[in-house]
């Protein structure tokens, strides 16, 4: 089935409040592989000027992704989730996400597109603290495999 | 440093174990990601990695060379092929960062990821502070 072109623009709300936790934070650096002292030791964290651990760059990904499930799982819009590849993904940081943030999602359909049997689905998503300061910026392409009309 | 410059580089071995911890850690459990028989069923060769993992690997390559995560500015990639993941022996990936710009304080990073020979990112790029 063809993804619906109406949905480009479509904003979803905003994600529940996330406080990203200390614990979070090494378990993700952890799952990646990354056992610089930065993302584990808040002393070292400390010396580099946080207040607690930082979040290894990709991190915001699994912050953005809630919010994406939301349009991905839209029924109205019309995506089969197993043929669903990324395709892209794209951040621009205001700074790096800090164990103790809490933060919400705001996200929006960018654009809906079609190239050769594949569709392109395209969100933004801001990742932004509960007191409204923008931490990162986030565009995300997925892939529909072999689903065009 | 200079355009050109060749500021990291590293193989990182990608086997199933990673890809599990990775869906618990990041909360993507898409099944192509730990199951053979759903990604063939999709018409994938086997399990392939998240997407994210791969660029996670570059953002690890990024920050372990800058120090601070902070100086990471902007960091893109596009997926051009997935990394297969066999069950056994696992997946290899070869990345490099190459200083592609220089502007003041802001240096244009070009990124490379190789699985098997094939370029498994395109135009990924990342902006950094160098000072």
């Amino acid at each position: 089935m063809a993804l619906n072109p109406d949905f480009i623009g479509k904003r979803y709300p905003d994600t529940d409040p996330y406080l990203i936790g200390r614990e979070k934070v090494r378990e993700f650096a952890t799952a990646i592989g990354d056992f610089s002292p930065v993302f584990h030791d808040v002393v070292a964290a400390a010396a580099l000027g946080y207040s607690d651990l930082p979040a290894p760059p990709t991190f915001a990904f699994s912050l953005t992704m809630k919010a994406m499930a939301a349009a991905m799982f839209d029924p109205e819009l019309g995506l089969n989730y197993a043929l669903v590849v990324h395709g892209e993904q794209g951040f621009e940081y205001e700074r790096p996400l800090v164990a103790g943030d809490e933060v919400v999602v705001k996200s929006y359909i960018a654009d809906v597109d079609t190239r050769g049997r594949n569709e392109f689905l395209t969100t933004a998503a801001d990742v932004v603290t509960l007191g409204g300061d923008l931490v990162v910026k986030t565009r995300s392409i997925i892939v529909s495999r072999g689903t065009a009309a | 440093m200079n355009i050109g410059d060749v500021v990291a580089s590293k193989t990182v071995t990608i086997e199933r174990i990673n890809l599990v911890m990775y869906a618990g850690a990041s909360g993507d459990f898409n099944p192509i990601h730990w199951n053979e028989a759903v990604a063939k069923q999709v018409g994938l060769p086997d399990v392939i990695a998240h997407g994210m993992y791969t660029q996670a690997q570059l953002g690890r390559l990024l920050t372990d060379w800058l120090g601070d995560p902070a100086r990471l500015l902007s960091f893109s990639v596009r997926f051009s092929a997935p990394v297969v993941v066999p069950l056994e022996g696992g997946a290899k990936v070869e990345l490099q960062a190459t200083i592609g710009a220089i502007d003041g304080d802001v240096a244009t990073v070009v990124l490379t990821a190789t699985s098997g020979g094939v370029p498994v990112v395109k135009d990924a790029v990342a902006t950094v502070r160098t000072a």
